[in-house]
């Protein structure tokens, strides 16, 4: 009862001061982990753009985490206006609780995917155990550090994408991408349950010899933790991850957030949007813009995996092929 | 006969303490908790079985409750030590080490689970002496017990810490008088009052390291089968939005400590029977 | 301070009649004491000071007046402030009940208490979100109202006091079961009111155990990070306790920042002593006034 009253004048706190004056506007992004920089940035950018524009002054709040979690809290009432994730699959979710219309992905161009990456390889520096593609890493003694691909999104990543590699070899076919991802995983020794945490195994621990990561995180950790210790090595091919952005409807329409919403995600697609993309080390969807990333040839989730509802149900769900092969392994 | 006694209690205030705790305890304890089973039900019996009785999650099991007991023994011997020193005995630097105990409590988990993989992972300050003797200590079944240990012991301390304090001196003094020898009066005096607490400490040392997540996945290295904790499987069933497969798993984990708890408890009451 | 036999039971005993072990077994059990604590204990606490230092003081204060790292530290205290008297009153009134009277369900009813210990964080966490949560029992109803539990303050003050719901209760039940009742008894028979009673006979025996229950619920609060981290919803700067905003950190390779404010947590259990310390030293004073 006390504790009732007491949350419902902190609710009631928090509410007052939440709640926008005049042309404050607040909009909640909510994103999944390796977009913290990307984000911090384009909030800025966009900021200075839409004051110029309107008048209004918008400040954009990040939350960060992986990428289900970050799904499952809007499902359960977080009231994001964006949201900016690592899968469609996830998105999907929220799509299905009805808090977002279905068909949300055909609402921005290029799949509701304004910047893209890939998969690629960190290395210990001078690259010892001369990994150069991704049959190097079923090579006995090549300790490889993924994240688990039940709890985190860029770890699905990895896995379709040696899947991938595996079955557009010469000859390949399912049954042999499953042993090559078998071996694959025999060479891992740790599966963190995140992105970040992964990252930190190799970079803090000094465990494997090899990480696989997303393009711009590789990058964001090889500036940020040491050019001197470690080398970036793009993979001949790879997958290409689509992280998709969408306005979630229900809350917009609720708190009258839509046109800012939507103009916040338009804006990722102009040329400023798409250079703060670039900087970050994610793929720009514009041609125009100049990157510094390598060309790789790179697979979609839809040609071969057909979609991520398929990709999860075959790969990911309980009985999966993840879990075929932890099974089988004991 | 029980309630007979109570009538007898010249005590005021059951009535309202009783009234108050149950409610407090329903409120916001017991209704919350309902949540998973309900949750849960929407699972016919044979899904639950089947997800509750999955190799992966019986493996997590083994992992989650052995790990907990392990590390609640070395805390009850070590605890109990800690505390009879810190109590009895005076020593340099005893107030900073007995502030120290608190720090499990105070650091949240996950920076107790880095820490600890900083110092037990093959190049940390521990592990790397660890190593060259086979020894692995991070991202093994070892380090899950060595993360339990630290999130446990102040349970122990804490709990056996007091009931030393309030060991009446007067009582020692007897049984010397009485002809004991210092062996004599540990065993048959002061163990048998400690008893009680011990085992509460040991409980809620076990009862914590069940449901431990955020310091063990840091260090556990978290390999399904083998080293993978009862709690990350939890989350692995939220991660594909299966909150029933996830609720029904938790069901068990609350069921088991629970039923262990009880079990605990009524020792308890048996031993401190048996001291009187 | 004084001479250090504070603690030592009803200490009109002289220090000298004390009975004890033998130099050599003391030592030694003082040595594997500490040799344990050490390994478990200091050592990670070295590690954290030692990596939230290793850029300087300056780097380390910056880090501390970070605007987001101040507002966690504020939410963090607000969190404390709710959860710790509502505890503390809590477990007096529960250890009342149980420790002094007899009745049928009482083992049923310690294991119901003890019960939040054994709930995994993330499930503490979850439960909330499951009733309060936009698919949960009343979350809708919520919603229709504006009322906002989960992914805001209130939501991250109820998981904490679910986490910390039994430390004060556990901490006095068998403190107040060794007791015994004859005191209060012996109090009302000569005509004591049971509030007299309370405060004036039960207080004062059972003050140690009501210090280390506070102490220990709120290091807990403070800390607490697996059911917060589940109702939080991470919004910067908003929903962020210390720890949650420590997680943060480390994940945004800020790894001087992220020990710099973890750090302070460790502090507290330094602060902690201080306060024991006055404590314990008040009390002396009062005995010695009586």
């Amino acid at each position: 009862m006390k504790t009732g009253f007491i949350a419902n004048l902190l609710t009631a706190a928090f509410l007052t001061t939440s709640l926008a004056q005049g042309a404050d506007i607040t909009l909640l992004n909510v994103s999944y982990d390796p977009t913290r920089e990307l984000y911090a940035d384009f909030n800025n950018v966009f900021a200075a753009y839409w004051k110029g524009k309107t008048g209004d002054k918008v400040t954009i709040r990040q939350s960060h985490g992986g990428s289900g979690k970050q799904a499952r809290a809007v499902i359960d009432g977080l009231e994001a206006d964006v949201i900016t994730l690592a899968l469609a699959y996830d998105i999907d979710a929220i799509a299905t609780k009805g808090q977002i219309k279905p068909g949300w992905q055909k609402e921005l161009p290029h799949n509701s995917a304004p910047y893209t990456s890939t998969i690629v390889f960190l290395v210990r520096k001078g690259n010892p155990k001369k990994i150069k593609n991704w049959d190097d890493l079923v090579k006995p003694g090549v300790s490889v550090i993924t994240p688990n691909p039940k709890t985190s999104g860029g770890a699905r990543w990895n896995y379709l994408a040696a899947w991938a590699f595996a079955l557009h070899q010469p000859g390949g076919n399912d049954a042999k991408a499953k042993e090559f991802v078998i071996k694959l995983l025999k060479n891992v020794p740790v599966l963190d349950s995140g992105a970040r945490g992964s990252t930190n195994t190799f970079v803090q621990r000094g465990l494997g010899d090899v990480l696989l990561a997303w393009e711009n995180e590789a990058f964001l950790a090889l500036n940020e933790l040491g050019p001197d210790k470690f080398d970036v090595v793009t993979p001949s091919e790879s997958i290409l991850a689509e992280p998709p952005v969408t306005v979630v409807d229900r809350v917009a329409d609720k708190r009258g957030t839509r046109k800012v919403a939507e103009e916040y995600l338009k804006y990722l697609y102009t040329d400023e949007g798409q250079k703060i993309a670039a900087k970050h080390y994610y793929r720009p969807i514009n041609t125009k813009i100049p990157t510094k990333l390598a060309k790789v040839k790179l697979y979609t989730i839809d040609k071969a995996f057909g979609g991520w509802q398929k990709a999860q149900k075959t790969h990911f769900a309980d009985g999966g092929t993840f879990d075929q092969i932890y099974d089988v392994k004991k | 006969m029980k309630l007979f006694k109570r009538h007898n209690n010249v005590l005021p205030g059951f009535g309202l303490s009783i009234g108050f705790t149950i409610f407090y305890l329903s409120v916001i304890v017991l209704i919350p908790l309902s949540s998973l089973v309900f949750r849960t039900a929407g699972l016919t019996w044979g899904e639950f079985i089947s997800t509750v009785t999955a190799p992966r999650v019986m493996a997590s099991y083994k992992v989650t409750f052995g790990a907990a007991i392990i590390a609640a023994l070395i805390n009850s011997i070590f605890g109990v030590l800690v505390a009879w020193v810190l109590v009895r005995y005076r020593f340099p630097g005893r107030r900073i080490v007995d502030a120290l105990v608190d720090l499990p409590f105070a650091l949240p988990t996950a920076v107790a689970g880095i820490t600890l993989a900083t110092i037990y992972s093959p190049n940390g300050w521990v592990g790397r002496y660890l190593e060259p003797h086979g020894i692995k200590a991070a991202f093994t079944p070892f380090g899950i017990v060595l993360a339990m240990t630290f999130i446990g012991l102040p349970f122990v301390v804490r709990t056996v810490q007091p009931v030393i304090e309030e060991i009446e001196v007067e009582l020692e003094e007897a049984a010397v008088c009485l002809g004991a020898n210092r062996r004599q009066t540990l065993q048959r005096i002061i163990f048998p009052m400690l008893l009680p607490s011990i085992l509460t400490g040991f409980a809620l040392s076990f009862a914590r390291g069940v449901g431990e997540y955020g310091s063990i996945i840091f260090i556990a290295g978290n390999m399904p089968m083998v080293s993978e904790i009862t709690p990350l499987l939890i989350i692995t069933k939220l991660e594909q939005f299966d909150y029933q497969g996830a609720t029904a798993i938790a069901c068990v984990m609350l069921l088991t400590s629970f039923l262990m708890l009880l079990v605990i408890n009524l020792l308890q009451k048996w031993s401190r029977r048996y001291a009187e | 301070m004084s001479a250090p036999v504070a603690i030592i039971p009803r200490s009109q005993n002289p220090k000298g009649r004390l009975q004890t072990e033998p130099a050599a077994v003391r030592w030694l059990l003082i040595a594997i004491a500490l040799a344990f604590l050490t390994l478990f204990l200091a050592l990670p606490l070295a590690a954290v000071f030692s990596q939230a230092f290793e850029k300087g003081l300056s780097v380390y204060l910056t880090a501390l007046q970070e605007p987001d790292t101040l507002s966690s530290i504020k939410l963090t205290l607000i969190t404390a402030a709710l959860t710790v008297p509502l505890n503390l009153f809590f477990g007096v009134t529960a250890a009342w009940a149980i420790a002094k009277f007899s009745f049928p369900g009482k083992n049923l009813l310690i294991t119901l208490i003890d019960l939040p210990f054994s709930v995994s964080p993330v499930i503490s966490g979850l439960i909330y979100v499951l009733i309060f949560g936009l698919q949960g029992w009343i979350g809708p109803w919520l919603q229709a109202h504006d009322i906002k539990i989960v992914f805001a303050v209130p939501g991250i003050i109820l998981a904490t006091i679910f986490v910390t719901f039994p430390f004060v209760a556990r901490e006095l039940i068998p403190l107040m079961e060794a007791q015994g009742k004859d005191e209060e008894e012996a109090a009302l028979v000569l005509g004591a009111s049971g509030l007299q009673t309370f405060f004036r006979v039960t207080l004062p025996n059972i003050k140690w155990g009501i210090i280390y229950g506070v102490i220990l619920c709120n290091a807990r609060t403070m800390g607490e990070f697996g059911a917060v981290s589940v109702v939080s919803g991470h919004i910067r700067g908003m929903t962020n306790t210390v720890p949650l905003h420590v997680e943060i950190l480390y994940n945004e390779y800020n790894y001087t920042a992220a020990f710099a404010v973890a750090s302070l947590l460790a502090f507290l259990a330094l602060i902690t002593l201080a306060v024991k310390s006055v404590a314990e030293w008040k009390v002396r004073l009062q005995l010695g006034n009586e």
